[in-house]
C-alpha cells in the first residue's frame, strides 16, 4: 500500500488541466515507476495524486501534416521502440528508450515521465537533445511548445506551469531529415540500470558522405541535467568524415562535459568515458548514414 | 537404482502451478504490521527515545523501544549449541540495543493495523543519541585508540587463530629463494535471496509460536528463546517454502524481535517483513577479508615456506564470527601444502553491518586469494599455470591431520582435464599470448577445494523419522531444510533407495515444525546430501530390519531370507513377491492380536567429513578504453562423490559460479565514509547480474566415490561459488596484463588500474 | 481516511470485481483480494521482476501498477496458466522437466514473461531472449535452466504453428 492522501483521476487532457488547478499541490503520476518509488521511499509520502496515466489521447505516435513527427507523452518505452514511424526516422530513440530498466518498466515508463522528472540519466533525454526536441506542454491557457533544452531548469526540475501537463513530445522534420544517430549507455550491468553516462551522438553527412553537414552530441549524466556539446559541435560541422574528426571531437566534448564526483563514478572517469563515448557513437552515427571511416 | 537419476524436483509441480505456500502467503491478512526504527548513526549510546507523536498515529497498536526490550543477550549464529561454555556462540544482542553498533541498529519498533500507519509512526519516533566515533575498516579497528564497540573485545578483536608448521622463519633463510607478496582484498556482498527475510508470531496457549522463513527451525527456536529469557520449549516454529537462503537465513534474524512483539500485545498475530532495502541493510553479509600472502619458492616454483594473514570484517556483532575467517586460513596449507607455514586470522569488529554466514562461508574469499596469487607465482616465474597446479596441488593420499579427510582419487588432475578439454585452454592460451589493441581476449583457471560439513569442529548431527501409510507409502522427515537447493528431493531418491520403495511412494514432510520434527540442525555447509544421507539411510537401514521383522509374522519366512523391492517384500532365495508393503501396512495396522503402526525414528550422529574438489576455467574479452569485461565463455567442473540428481547436482552449479560471476565482477556493497551509511541497498544500485550479464554456464562432474558417504556423495551447496572469481581475475590478467588483486573487478577499478598500468 | 474505488477488470479469464483501497498496487489486490499469491513480493519497487503480471498482453511489474489503473484491464498470473484440469502449461511443464525452478520464488515472474511474448509463436535468438527476460532476478539458477526451459518451449510452439 501507498501512502497517498487521495487519488484524483483524469481520462482526458481537459480533465487533467482543471484537476491540476483545483490540487495545485497534488504531483502528477503517469506510468508510475518513479513516482511510487518516492512515495516508498518517504520523499513524496503522504502527498496526493493526479493520476493521467488513463488519458489515452495523448498515447501514441503520429506524424503531422508538416512532417513533425509527434510522440504522446504516455507512449510507454516499449510501444516507442516498436512504433514504425520511431524506427523509420529516429531509430537511434527506439534503441535508447530500449536500453530503459527491463522489459516491465518499458512497459510502464512513459517518455512524458522520463522528461517531467528532470533527471539528467534518463535514457530518452539525451537523445531528445540530441535532435532538438520540442516539449508541448497544455494547459488552462492553451498550448506552449518549449525546446527540450530550455524545458529543463535544473536537476530535478523542469519548466512546467501550474495547470499544465506535458501532451508531446515533437520531433521537427528538419531535425530528422537525412540523419542518423547512435546511443551508448555505459552502465555497470547490460540491464536493470541506469546510466552512469549516457551519450547520444546523430550526423548528417554532406551527399557523398564525405563531409558532417551537421553534429549534434548530446549527453546523460555529463551535468546536473542532460546537457548538448554545442562547442563541439560547433567545431566539428562540416568538418570531413575521418578518423582525425573523431578523435577531435574525443578529445573536444571533454570542454563541454561536467560530470561530478558520486559514489557511482568518479568524475575522472566518467570524463574519460564521455571521451570514448562520443568517438564510438559518432564513427557508428557515420556508418549508419552510409560514411565511411 | 533411484539414487544417481535425475527425478524432477518434488516441489517442481507446486512451484510451477503457483500454489506454493511461501511464509506471507501463509499469514493471515488481518495481522498487525512490525516495523523497525533504524538507527541514523553508525556508533551512539541511545540516550532517549522520545516515542509521544508516534504514539498519536491512527492505527498505531504499541510502540516499543530499547528501554523496553529484554536484558537478554543472545547469539544469532546457525551453529549447534555448545555445553561448553567455551565453544558456544557469543551472545551480544539485544532485541532492541541501546548501544548503537553499525548504521541501521533496530532502537525502537512500532506495532500498526497497517504498513502505513507503521511507516507514519517510525518517522515521528525521536531517538536522542550521544554519537560516538566509528570505524569501519578491519585494519583500522585494531588500532590502539580505535573506537571500541563491545567492551569485552579489546581492540576489536573477537578472535585470532594462529596455524604453525615447521619453521617459516628458519625455512626463508635458504639461498636462492624467490618470495612473491600480495595483498588480496575481497567484497562485503549480500546473499539477495529474492524472498526477504520474513516472520509472524502469534501466542498460543501459553507459547510462542513464530512462522519463518529459515534455513535453521530448530536452532533458530533456541535462539529466540535464549533472547526472550523464556525456556525453550515455549517456543514452537514452523518453517513452510522459502525463497532461497544462500546462508542470511542461516542466522536468527528478526524473528526474536518479532516473537518478543507478539508478547507486547497481548499474544496477537505479529508479522515482520524485512522490506529489500532492510534485507540489504540490516540483515547479514559476506565478511570482506583483506588477505596478506607471502611466499617463498624455488627456482621450480616448490614452496619453501608460506605466510598468510587474514583480517575479516565482522561487522558489528558477532553473529558466525571467527568460523569464517578461520574456515578460510585452514585452506591454504591443505590445497597448497607447505612444510614452513605460518598463519593468522583475525576476525575484527567494526561499525558496519553484521557479516554472517554466506554460501562458502569464507572460502570464496580464501579461494580468490590463493588462485590469484598462484596465478602471480606463475606470472614472476614464468611457469605454466596448469603444470604448476598440477604439480603443488594437495597430493592423492593427502590426509588432513585435524579433521583425518582425506584426498582419495586423482581428482584435481581430472577435473583439469575435462575443463581444458571444453574451453580450448592451451590453444587459446597461445593465441592470447602478445595481444595489443583496445579489446584484448583472456582466459584463466582456478581450482577449488571445500570441507563438506562442519565435524569435527561443531557436532554432526541428523535425525530422521520414517512413518509408514497403509498403502505402504512412508512419510520421512528430518531437520534439514529444503531451501531450494532440491534437498527434500534427493531425501526421497535415497529413501527410496534404502528402503527398496518407487520413488513416488516417498513422501518428505518439507515444512519443518519443531514440535514435530525430527531434531537437526538445518540446511548448511553444504551437508544436506552428506549428514542428512547418513540420518536418512541410518533411519531407512533400521526401519527395513524392523519391517521384515514384522513381516515374518505374516509369512514366517525369516527376516534374513527377506528383501524389500519396489515396494513389495520379497523372498531372496526365489525372487518371489510374498506381499506388498501396502498389505504388510495394512495387515498390522489393523491387526488386534499385534497392532502396529510402523514407524521408525533414529539419530546419526556423524564424526566423519568429506572434502569436495574442482575447478573454473573462464575465458574474457577486456574492452580496455570502456573498462568493460565480457565474460564469454565459463565451466565449472567439480567432484562432489556420486552425484544423486544429476540435473538438480547441475543446477546448483549454475546458481554458484551466478553468484561467483557477480563476486567477480560487478557486487560490492559500498558504505559512506561519512556517515558508515550504505549507499547502494537495493536491488537497481547493487549490480546482481542479470541474465543479459552471463554467458552459458557449463556445469561438468567427475564422480569419485566418497568412502565416507552414505551414497557416496559430499557437498555442492557452496563449492561451485568459489572458484570463478579467480578464474575470472587470471583471465584479465591474461587478456590485460594488469593484476587484480581486488574484487569486484568492476568498471571503477578497471579506470584506476588501466590508467595506472598507462593502457589508455 | 481511506478512498476506495471499485476496480472491474478480467482476471484469468473470468470477469471480477472488488472494492479496492486506492493506495493499493496491484500486488496488493491480486494477492489480499484474489489469493493469488504467485504474485510475489522482492523488492515492491520493479527491480525484481517476481510480481510480473501480464495485462492486455505485457507484463508489468504489479508491484508499481496501481490497483485502481486494473479497471476494464486483461490480466493473467501464473494461476491463469494451469490448465482447469490442473494440468500444467507448456512453459509450466518446461520450467519443471529443464529444472528450472529451485526456491521457486522468482519462477513466477519468469513464466509469465516468457507467456507474454512466446505467445506469437516467433523465434528469438540467445541474446534476445536474455534481454526479454533481463528484468527479473535470480539468485538460485544462474539464469542457464530458465533460458533452456523458454527456448524448448519457443521451438516447440514454432513447430506447432
Amino acid at each position: 500500500m501507498y501512502d497517498v492522501e487521495a487519488i484524483y483521476e483524469a481520462k482526458t487532457v481537459a480533465e487533467a488541466i482543471k484537476l491540476r488547478q483545483e490540487h495545485p499541490k497534488a504531483v502528477i503520476i503517469a506510468g508510475g515507476s518513479d513516482v511510487l518509488i518516492k512515495i516508498r521511499e518517504g520523499k513524496l509520502a503522504g502527498c496526493e495524486l493526479i493520476s493521467i496515466y488513463g488519458v489515452d489521447e495523448i498515447r501514441g505516435v503520429k506524424l503531422e501534416d508538416d512532417g513533425t513527427l509527434r510522440i504522446g507523452s504516455l507512449t510507454s518505452f516499449s510501444h516507442i521502440t516498436k512504433n514504425e514511424l520511431i524506427q523509420k526516422y529516429i531509430n537511434v530513440l527506439g534503441e535508447a528508450v530500449d536500453k530503459v530498466g527491463g522489459p516491465q518498466i518499458r512497459a510502464i515508463g512513459t517518455i512524458g515521465g522520463n522528461t517531467c522528472n528532470g533527471v539528467t540519466s534518463a535514457d530518452s533525454a539525451s537523445t531528445l537533445m540530441a535532435w532538438d526536441a520540442i516539449i508541448e506542454l497544455t494547459g488552462p491557457e492553451g498550448v506552449r511548445r518549449v525546446p527540450i533544452e530550455k524545458f529543463y531548469l535544473g536537476a530535478g526540475k523542469v519548466d512546467i506551469h501550474e495547470g499544465e501537463i506535458q501532451t508531446g513530445v515533437l520531433i521537427p522534420k528538419t531535425s530528422y531529415e537525412n540523419c542518423k544517430g547512435h546511443y551508448i549507455k555505459y552502465g555497470m550491468r547490460n540491464a536493470m540500470e541506469i546510466a552512469t553516462t549516457g551519450c547520444s551522438v546523430n550526423v548528417r553527412l554532406s551527399p557523398d558522405k564525405k563531409i558532417v553537414e551537421r553534429l549534434r552530441i548530446g549527453y546523460g549524466v555529463a551535468a546536473p541535467v542532460p546537457i548538448r556539446a554545442h562547442k563541439t559541435e560547433e567545431k566539428f560541422n562540416s568538418a570531413p568524415v575521418s578518423m582525425q574528426t573523431a578523435e577531435g571531437i574525443s578529445k573536444a566534448v571533454l570542454e563541454d562535459v561536467n560530470p561530478r564526483d558520486s559514489w557511482r563514478a568518479s568524475k575522472d572517469m566518467r570524463l574519460h568515458l564521455c571521451s570514448e563515448m562520443a568517438k564510438r557513437a559518432f564513427i557508428e552515427a557515420v556508418r549508419l548514414c552510409g560514411g565511411e571511416i | 537404482m533411484i539414487v544417481g537419476k535425475s527425478y524432477a524436483r518434488v516441489d517442481a509441480y507446486d512451484k510451477a502451478s503457483g500454489r506454493t505456500k511461501y511464509t506471507e502467503d501463509l499469514c493471515d491478512r488481518h495481522a498487525l504490521v512490525a516495523k523497525i526504527k533504524h538507527s541514523n548513526v553508525a556508533h551512539a549510546i541511545v540516550k532517549s527515545v522520545d516515542i509521544s507523536e508516534a504514539e498519536k498515529v491512527p492505527g498505531v497498536v504499541k510502540v516499543l523501544t530499547c528501554f523496553d526490550a529484554p536484558d537478554c543477550l543472545f547469539p544469532t549464529a546457525g551453529h549447534p549449541w555448545s555445553t561448553e561454555e567455551s565453544h558456544q556462540d557469543i551472545c551480544d544482542r539485544n532485541v532492541l540495543t541501546k548501544h548503537v553498533r553499525y548504521y541501521g541498529d533496530d532502537v525502537a519498533a512500532v506495532i500498526a493495523e497497517d504498513d502505513i500507519a507503521a511507516n507514519r509512526a517510525i518517522k515521528l519516533i525521536k531517538v536522542e543519541y550521544e554519537v560516538l566515533p566509528f570505524v569501519l575498516d578491519a585494519q583500522e579497528a585494531m588500532k590502539d585508540g580505535a573506537p571500541q564497540l563491545h567492551e569485552k573485545y579489546k581492540n576489536n578483536v573477537l578472535a585470532h587463530t594462529q596455524i604453525k608448521k615447521g619453521n617459516y622463519e628458519e625455512a626463508i633463510k635458504e639461498p636462492g629463494l624467490i618470495k612473491v607478496e600480495g595483498w588480496y582484498e575481497t567484497p562485503t556482498v549480500q546473499h539477495c535471496h529474492i524472498e526477504n527475510a520474513i516472520c509472524y508470531a502469534w501466542e498460543d496457549n501459553g507459547r510462542i509460536y513464530v512462522t519463518a522463513s529459515t534455513q535453521i527451525p530448530h536452532i533458530t527456536k533456541r535462539c529466540i528463546a535464549q533472547a526472550l529469557g523464556v525456556e525453550w520449549g515455549k517456543i514452537r516454529l514452523f518453517k513452510p517454502y522459502i525463497g532461497g537462503g544462500f546462508g542470511n537465513k542461516q542466522d536468527a534474524l528478526y524473528e526474536p524481535l518479532c516473537a518478543w512483539l507478539t508478547t507486547q500485545v497481548g499474544g496477537r498475530l505479529v508479522k515482520l517483513d524485512c522490506q529489500r532495502e532492510e534485507t540489504f541493510a540490516n540483515n547479514r553479509v559476506r565478511h570482506a577479508i583483506r588477505y596478506h600472502i607471502i611466499s617463498w619458492l624455488r627456482d621450480d616454483g616448490t614452496l619453501a615456506a608460506r605466510k598468510v594473514e587474514c583480517f575479516s570484517n565482522q561487522g558489528a556483532y558477532a553473529s558466525h564470527g571467527h568460523s569464517i575467517c578461520a574456515k578460510g586460513l585452514g585452506s591454504f596449507n591443505q590445497l597448497y601444502p607447505c612444510e614452513n607455514f605460518e598463519g593468522d586470522g583475525w576476525t575484527i569488529f567494526t561499525n558496519r553491518q553484521v557479516a554472517g554466514a554466506m554460501r562458502g562461508y569464507g572460502m570464496p574469499q580464501a579461494v580468490f586469494a590463493v588462485e590469484a596469487h598462484t596465478e602471480d607465482i606463475c606470472t614472476k616465474l614464468n611457469l605454466d599455470p596448469i603444470e604448476y597446479r598440477r604439480k603443488t596441488v594437495m597430493p592423492v593420499g593427502y590426509v588432513d591431520a585435524f579433521s583425518k579427510n582425506e584426498l582419495y582419487s586423482d581428482t584435481f588432475n581430472q577435473c583439469l582435464d575435462k575443463g581444458i578439454k571444453y574451453i580450448d585452454f592451451e590453444r587459446k592460451r597461445k593465441e592470447y599470448a602478445n595481444q595489443t589493441g583496445d579489446v584484448r581476449r583472456g582466459i584463466g583457471v582456478s581450482l577449488l577445494w571445500y570441507n563438506t560439513a562442519v565435524w569435527p569442529i561443531a557436532l554432526e548431527t541428523s535425525s530422521c523419522r520414517m512413518v509408514m501409510n497403509q498403502d505402504g507409502s512412508i512419510q520421512v522427515q528430518v531437520g534439514e531444510t529444503e531451501i531450494g537447493q532440491g534437498a527434500d528431493t534427493a531425501y526421497t531418491q535415497m529413501a527410496a533407495e534404502t528402503l527398496g520403495l518407487p520413488f513416488e511412494k516417498v513422501h518428505v514432510v518439507s515444512c519443518q515444525d519443531t514440535d514435530v520434527t525430527p531434531f537437526g540442525t538445518g540446511a548448511y555447509a553444504s551437508r544436506q546430501t552428506y549428514t542428512a544421507g547418513m540420518g536418512v539411510r541410518g533411519c531407512a537401514e533400521a526401519f527395513k530390519q524392523h519391517i521384515l521383522e514384522v513381516a515374518y509374522r505374516y509369512t514366517r519366512m525369516q527376516p534374513y531370507l527377506m528383501d524389500i523391492k519396489d515396494g513389495n517384500i520379497v523372498r531372496t532365495t526365489d525372487g518371489r513377491v510374498l506381499m506388498t508393503l501396502g498389505e504388510l501396512a495394512t495387515k498390522t495396522l489393523y491387526d488386534r492380536e499385534h497392532n502396529e503402526h510402523l514407524t521408525m525414528e533414529k539419530t546419526t550422529q556423524i564424526k566423519s567429513n568429506a572434502y569436495s574438489f574442482g575447478c573454473c576455467f573462464a575465458e574474457v574479452e577486456v574492452d580496455i578504453p570502456m573498462c568493460q569485461v565480457k565474460l564469454l565463455n565459463i565451466i565449472n567442473v567439480h567432484d562432489a562423490g556420486i552425484l544423486i540428481n544429476p540435473a538438480l547436482a547441475e543446477a546448483q552449479v549454475h546458481g554458484g559460479m551466478s553468484m561467483g560471476i557477480g563476486f567477480a565482477l560487478s557486487e560490492k556493497m559500498l558504505y559512506d565514509e561519512k556517515t558508515g551509511k550504505l549507499l547502494n541497498g537495493n536491488l537497481l544500485d547493487y549490480k546482481l547480474s542479470t541474465m543479459m550479464d552471463h554467458p552459458h554456464l557449463e556445469a561438468q562432474f567427475v564422480e569419485n566415490a566418497e568412502p565416507t558417504s552414505a551414497y557416496g556423495t559430499k557437498g555442492l551447496g557452496e563449492p561451485p561459488v568459489c572458484p570463478v572469481s579467480s578464474a575470472i581475475r587470471n583471465a584479465i590478467l591474461n587478456a590485460t596484463g594488469v593484476a587484480f588483486n581486488e574484487l569486484p573487478i568492476r568498471p571503477h577499478l578497471m579506470y584506476e588500474k588501466f590508467s595506472q598500468a598507462g593502457l589508455f | 481516511m481511506a478512498q476506495y474505488k471499485l476496480v472491474t477488470c478480467t482476471i484469468n479469464g473470468k470477469k471480477r470485481s472488488a472494492m479496492v483501497d486506492v493506495r493499493a498496487s496491484l500486488t496488493d489486490m491480486l494477492r489480499n483480494d484474489y489469493g493469488l499469491t504467485s504474485v510475489k513480493k522482492g523488492c515492491e519497487v520493479g527491480e525484481c521482476g517476481a510480481c510480473a503480471v501480464i495485462i492486455d498482453g505485457e507484463s508489468f511489474n504489479s508491484c508499481i501498477y496501481l490497483a485502481i489503473w486494473a479497471d476494464g484491464k486483461n490480466i493473467t498470473t501464473l494461476e491463469g496458466l494451469t490448465h482447469e484440469d490442473g494440468t500444467l502449461s507448456d512453459i509450466q511443464q518446461a520450467f519443471v522437466d529443464e529444472t528450472a525452478i529451485q526456491c521457486g520464488f522468482c519462477s513466477p515472474g519468469f513464466m509469465i514473461e516468457a507467456e507474454s511474448f512466446l505467445q506469437n509463436g516467433k523465434i528469438y535468438t540467445d541474446d534476445e531472449l536474455r534481454k526479454l527476460l533481463s528484468g527479473h532476478l535470480c539468485r538460485c539458477t544462474g539464469y542457464e535452466n530458465i533460458l533452456r526451459a523458454v527456448k524448448k518451449v519457443m521451438h516447440s510452439r514454432a513447430k506447432t504453428e
